[in-house]
């Protein structure tokens, strides 16, 4: 059996990290993109904290506590939007948004 | 005695805050004191956030005088650095929240949208852009910069009836979010490499270890530099900014190209030139890269617009190329030549989107070259002043988009990048010519029949003149702005705390 070292979760980390990055650009709900963020700040996280444990340094795991809180206020701004389109328009799928181009 | 134990706080030099401290209570206060009295006139709105603003660039006279008597320091435990850098930039930034109020002051009143949000949301997002240019810490600069851009998410929403604004605003808002993940996975991946988030202390890790298996901290980096060069605008993560210029509300735009490029720009010149200048063969020649492609795709986009809001998206794209000289230069000649081109920058462009706020119209939305045709006869003062400003970000000599243009490239011509250098000077021709576009149509084409009629209001005619003075004074007597920026280099190698291990 091996050893669970710091370099698993980096590993995990990065998967999530691609999955949300791949999801953001292909899903074209703006909910569903708002979650894909949400997946890759907290596979950041994850990575903060793996890295802290395999430095042994407290730094990195105050660190999530800021992103956390970053997350939080990001959603809250994106839903704002969301709601104000919404308000005027049926949909705000990438596909209704395509006013602009050029 | 569990409750007995002391934590060491760190210390704070509340001195250096004043600046910060200054714009973000002045955004609440202004806040609070309209849900407490609900109509307080427009102007008083308008004039307390020119008045905060200014305060803190005037604050930051003092703070200069103690930087150039006693060098850089830094507080709160080595996150805020305090050197003329800092100080530099909060001025621009101040500055630029000032005048983008200024515009947005008549604006409101246009286009039925009175209230304080957009005036408050200016003042919150410039404390973000000068807590960006403190920071001495990754962690700090990312909160600098998320507060930042949350507030300018919104601000690009900000029109009410105009759907292309809120597409714009939540166009600016997944692509940042987006952007911002990657800048906070290359801030973890560097933290994995080097055991710290500091700016200082990384510098000093590269300066005495050759890391032998550095893919972590090369990721990171990488990933930093997307996410640094998303928030510039530089290609190709630039998709942004013309559907973004395009849609927001004018007077924000002028804040999107001057303080938020400044504060994007801050972050690129401390943590890439001063951070990480020990391994700048690293990260330079992909950088050149991006500059390159920045200034060509910049410059050749714009050409083809026919939106005169959106072709100087395209402008502010080839403007970031140029800056961007300056940052792999990675020397003090790059930084001060980088700094002085966003001091100048911003005053111009701020100067053109104010023009461009009133030529606009009602609706904000009439920016076809049809819209500037006959305006050389029609408003001459105001045509001579775009015209000063178009000639000015096209470089020409006397303004001070001149030698703006000519420190960048001299910068990365010591610095041996050649070919990059190269490209920036036929960029900055061919720019030219798409500036001469909008120029012919004001004076040499006559008006539609039924143009509408351009009245300038007494704010937008004050940043205007402003405008115009700093980029002709600048341009004659370049020195002056020039000798500040040589001495507002950062300093990354303040005497530091022992720190055990």
């Amino acid at each position: 059996m091996g050893e669970l070292t710091h370099n698993y979760y980096l590993v995990l980390g990065a998967v999530v990290f691609s999955i949300g990055a791949v999801g953001l650009l292909v899903r074209r709900n703006p909910l569903v993109m708002f979650m894909c963020v949400e997946l890759m700040l907290n596979a950041v996280n994850l990575t903060f904290v793996g890295l802290a444990w395999g430095l042994n340094d407290i730094g990195g795991q105050v660190a999530v506590f800021f992103v956390m809180v970053v997350a939080a206020a990001e959603v809250v701004v994106g839903l704002a939007i969301v709601v104000a389109i919404m308000r005027r328009r049926d949909g705000a799928t990438s596909d209704d948004l395509s006013a602009l181009r050029g | 005695m569990l409750f007995a134990q002391v934590i060491d706080t760190p210390d704070v030099d509340i001195e250096i805050l004043i600046p910060l401290i200054l714009m973000g209570v002045g955004a609440l206060l202004i806040l609070t004191m309209t849900s407490i009295k609900k109509d307080l006139p427009a102007w008083f709105i308008t004039g307390w956030t020119v008045v905060v603003s200014l305060g803190a660039a005037v604050a930051v006279i003092p703070l200069w005088d103690r930087y150039t008597d006693e060098g850089p320091s830094s507080t709160i435990a080595n996150s805020v650095g305090f050197d003329g850098f800092s100080l530099f930039l909060t001025v621009v930034i101040a500055l630029s929240v000032a005048m983008s109020s200024l515009l947005a002051h008549s604006y409101l009143v246009r286009e039925h949208l009175e209230g304080v949000e957009l005036h408050v949301l200016l003042l919150l997002s410039g404390t973000g852009g000068v807590i960006m240019a403190f920071s001495n810490d990754l962690l700090v600069f990312f909160l600098g910069l998320e507060t930042l851009s949350m507030a300018v998410y919104v601000l690009a929403a900000m029109h009410r009836r105009r759907f292309e604004s809120q597409e714009a605003g939540m166009k600016y808002f997944v692509l940042g979010a987006f952007s911002s993940t990657f800048l906070l996975y290359g801030i973890a991946l560097v933290y994995g490499a080097t055991g710290t988030t500091n700016l200082s202390e990384i510098q000093q890790f590269l300066q005495v270890q050759f890391l032998i298996d550095d893919g972590l901290l090369l990721g990171g980096i990488a990933l930093m530099m997307v996410g640094l060069a998303f928030k510039v605008g530089a290609a190709p993560f630039h998709s942004w900014t013309p559907d973004v210029y395009q849609g927001s509300p004018t007077p924000v735009v002028a804040f999107m190209a001057s303080g938020v490029k400044a504060a994007g720009f801050a972050g690129l010149l401390r943590i890439l030139s001063v951070a990480f200048q020990p391994i700048v063969d690293d990260w330079g020649p992909p950088l050149e890269v991006i500059a390159a492609l920045t200034l060509i795709i910049g410059s050749l986009s714009a050409i083809v617009q026919t939106d005169v809001k959106r072709m100087l998206a395209y402008s502010s794209i080839s403007h970031a190329g140029f800056i961007l000289l300056g940052v792999i230069a990675a020397s003090e000649r790059g930084t001060s030549a980088a700094l002085f081109y966003l001091a100048t920058y911003a005053f111009l462009v701020t100067g053109t989107f104010g023009v461009l706020t009133v030529i606009g119209g009602e609706g904000d939305d009439d920016f076809s070259f049809d819209a500037f045709k006959g305006l050389g006869r029609r408003k001459p003062v105001l045509s001579f002043a775009l015209m000063i400003f178009l000639l000015a970000q096209a470089g020409v000599p006397l303004t001070s988009g001149f030698f703006a243009k000519f420190e960048v490239i001299a910068a990365a011509v010591d610095a041996e990048s050649y070919w990059v250098a190269i490209v920036a000077m036929l960029a900055a021709v061919v720019g030219a010519f798409l500036y001469i576009r909008v120029l012919i149509s004001m004076f040499f084409q006559d008006a539609a029949d039924d143009a509408a009629a351009v009245s300038v209001p007494r704010t937008v005619g004050v940043v205007i003149a402003a405008s115009v003075i700093v980029t002709v004074v600048f341009g004659v007597f370049p020195g002056l702005l020039d000798d500040v920026a040589q001495d507002a280099l950062a300093e990354l190698n303040v005497p530091q705390l022992t720190i055990d291990g």
